[in-house]
């Protein structure tokens, strides 16, 4: 469980989140929705862990543990996973030593043995498949080179192969046609899980047709201004954020 | 055939017992005193045992030394070396070498410990005096030794150190020895002319392919050549060669100033690859004590269809001044240069290559990677030219720096002559840096600071890399990750 207490943060003295506080329970998908500037992207970024965030009061607790004490990649080992709105190119480095290296990084920091190398590849052929990523894909520098959507397939496949139990899915939907949103959508549905839970971050409700969220909620001026169901979705939609923007500010 | 690794080891062991044995014989007489003159010259060459020309040729280049000017044209900064204060010539054994481990850096001892050296190899890597060696490493290590030299033998390879091949084979050293890089060629070259203590000589017969990696762990003979090493590389018509030299470790060594030569001749359709592993002291955390590294290496393709390469992957060192070269004086000969300079905390690297392109249908390949971290500049310089009578000559150059942290620089400096209408040159060059996202992103994914500057890393010098011998590509790709270490975070 996923539980932000009145998180107030600012990034080069621009107040982003003020006080914000959300709940995410075991096997739940939140969405989340609101305007361009609203925070949105800032709230991914804090849970992960990057480093340009000034965290000026609030927790944050994953099953009880207070992720702002932690380091980037402890909260990775910890369960946490983004997956980037703009996915980084690192040249030179193969996608699948990418995976390979990420993987052992995981397991070693909780304690587990390396994967073998044979079952390392039976996971990643796997996932592979039903993400439509052909397997010299694989063989190619990560994301150098990869169209938008061969991205976002890379990153649901990283997210497959790491098994995370809190995932953050940071506009997955931007910049996808409907078929590769299809096959992406169809990638975390398979992950769905009593255990693990996901916020899905957007703009539109396109994505939630093929995601459906347990929970929405409506963030405006670094709050979460409304809950509710995945109807609320659909009246978002119909109506735009005109009500919220006025209610925050 | 590479050399394995138990073999490289037992090697490098009795190369320690080698050395000594071999002061016990002649123990406080190995000194000359500090400063360098005609008699300090005299006293170094009758110490090599060398014959009276080699005498003659040894003095021509000190009195030309003291007429030449230190060169200023490098982007590197140290205090003025004075050179009446250095010893030339000194025992193996030094009275202010450390007792134990206890008294070296605790940061390359940490090195070490990475890089999984045994502790006895720890000790003679450092210098510690009185260091033990076990008797039955040796036993076996004589074996493996002689099993080498049989087998080289067989070939008709010479492989010995330059002052036994002065001795032995003064024909070949006479007729090839600073043809290549002239006594006059720079300061630091003819002063090395002057006092050269040792370094390897290899000659490799007409059609002859060299059946092992040649590697300076497998010279028997003095330990302590660092200063001013030289070295000779023959490659007669038709023959291969493969060199190794250097260390992953770090060497510690009492000598600041180092001024090696290193000369390669390649005959009509020979090929000499020569590698390199330089990992020499950079100083402390605060830039004091680093070793100086001046070296002048250069091959003559002098044959036809002959082909040298080089490459490097600099990891040590305060400063370096290195420009590994390529004369492509014979029709359709070829030079390569491939290079890895990592350069953290205060160090200074400037280092490159020369492809001067004489004869017809000539051509060469540059792939530079600098990787600047910490407070360190790193310089490529490099000069790729083309005679008028090079008609066809070809050049294709790379020159990639990465950046990590925002206090280091990375200078690229490329000179391009041509006096042939026909030749074609190219440049590409790019400068990058390790991004903070890059960094978050890996992060995001469980890999620490450390490894995923490591990956990175390691993905951009991969091209340089692929061109080292296998069991040295690993243990330098280690070895970078290692100079980078606290480089982030």
């Amino acid at each position: 469980m996923l539980e932000i207490r009145n998180l107030h943060v600012q990034i080069e003295d621009k107040k982003i989140l003020n006080g914000l506080n959300l709940t995410v329970h075991d096997g739940e998908v939140a969405a989340i929705m609101g305007p361009n500037g609203s925070g949105k992207s800032t709230l991914s970024y804090v849970i992960a862990g990057k480093d340009d965030y000034e965290v000026l009061d609030g927790e944050i607790l994953l099953n009880g543990e207070n992720l702002l004490d932690m380091e980037p990649d402890a909260r990775a080992a910890a369960g946490v996973f983004l997956a980037f709105q703009y996915p980084l190119e690192i040249p030179g480095v193969a996608t699948m030593t990418f995976l390979k290296a990420a993987l052992n990084a995981q397991r070693k920091a909780r304690g587990d043995d390396e994967l073998s190398t044979p079952d390392f590849m039976k996971r990643v052929r796997a996932g592979a498949e039903r993400l439509h990523i052909p397997q010299d894909m694989l063989k190619r520098a990560l994301n150098v080179g990869f169209s938008g959507g061969e991205k976002k397939r890379m990153e649901i496949l990283q997210m497959a192969l790491l098994e995370p139990t809190f995932c953050i899915l940071d506009e997955t939907d931007s910049g996808l046609d409907i078929d590769a949103l299809k096959i992406a959508a169809d990638g975390v549905n398979a992950l769905r899980d009593p255990k693990r839970s996901f916020l899905v971050i957007t703009h539109y409700q396109r994505l939630l047709n093929y995601i459906v969220p347990d929970t929405v909620h409506v963030m405006s001026s670094g709050q979460v201004v409304k809950s509710g169901g995945k109807e609320l979705a659909l009246e978002l939609e119909a109506n735009g954020y005109a009500d919220y923007r006025s209610q925050a500010a | 055939m590479p050399a394995v690794q138990e073999t490289v080891e037992q090697v490098r062991s009795i190369d320690v017992d080698q050395y000594k044995y071999g002061f016990i014989t002649d123990i406080e007489m190995d000194k000359a005193p500090k400063g360098l003159n005609e008699d300090i010259v005299r006293f170094i060459s009758a110490k090599k045992g060398d014959p009276a020309w080699m005498t003659e040729w040894r003095l021509d280049a000190y009195r030309r030394w003291l007429t030449m000017q230190e060169p200023t044209w490098a982007r590197v900064e140290y205090p003025k070396i004075d050179f009446n204060d250095l010893y030339y010539y000194a025992a193996p054994k030094k009275k202010e070498g450390p007792k134990s481990l206890d008294e070296i850096d605790p940061a390359i001892l940490e090195t070490y410990k990475k890089l999984g050296i045994p502790l006895r190899e720890q000790e003679m890597l450092a210098g510690v005096q009185n260091t033990r060696v076990a008797v039955d490493a040796v036993f076996d290590s004589v074996s493996v030794v002689t099993t080498f030299k049989d087998e080289l033998k067989k070939a008709g390879v010479i492989f010995c150190s330059i002052s036994e091949a002065i001795r032995e084979h003064p024909e070949l050293v006479r007729q090839y020895l600073g043809t290549v890089v002239p006594v006059t060629d720079n300061f630091y070259a003819t002063l090395n002319s002057a006092v050269f203590t040792d370094g390897s000589f290899v000659y490799v017969p007409p059609g002859v392919r060299c059946p092992m990696e040649l590697s300076t762990y497998f010279r028997i003979n003095e330990k302590d050549t660092g200063q001013f090493e030289r070295t000779l590389i023959i490659a007669d018509k038709g023959s291969y060669v493969s060199y190794l030299e250097g260390c992953t470790a770090p060497q510690r060594d009492e000598n600041q100033l180092h001024a090696a030569v290193v000369e390669l001749i390649a005959l009509d359709d020979a090929e000499i690859k020569y590698s390199t592993v330089q990992n020499w002291y950079p100083g402390d955390a605060q830039g004091k004590g680093g070793v100086y590294n001046f070296v002048t290496k250069r091959g003559d393709c002098r044959g036809a269809n002959s082909k040298i390469s080089w490459t490097q992957v600099e990891t040590g060192s305060a400063i370096t001044w290195k420009y590994p070269s390529c004369i492509l004086r014979g029709d359709n000969s070829r030079g390569e240069f491939y290079s890895i300079a990592v350069s953290n905390g205060y160090q200074q690297v400037d280092s490159g290559t020369k492809m001067i392109h004489l004869g017809k249908n000539t051509s060469s390949r540059i792939i530079s990677k600098g990787i600047s971290a910490g407070r360190s500049q790193n310089t490529y310089r490099g000069l790729v030219s083309a005679h008028r009578k090079a008609t066809g000559a070809r050049n294709f150059t790379n020159c990639d720096s990465l950046l990590i942290g925002d206090q280091c620089g990375a200078h690229t400096v490329p000179y391009i002559e041509s006096k042939n209408a026909s030749a074609i040159f190219e440049h590409e060059a790019t400068t990058s840096k390790i991004s903070e996202d890059q960094l978050f992103y890996c992060l995001q994914r469980g890999l620490s600071a450390e490894e995923a500057t490591a990956l990175i890393v390691n993905g951009f010098v991969k091209d340089v890399l692929q061109q080292l011998p296998m069991e040295f590509a690993v243990e330098a790709q280690k070895l970078i990750s290692i100079s980078l270490e606290g480089s982030v975070g």
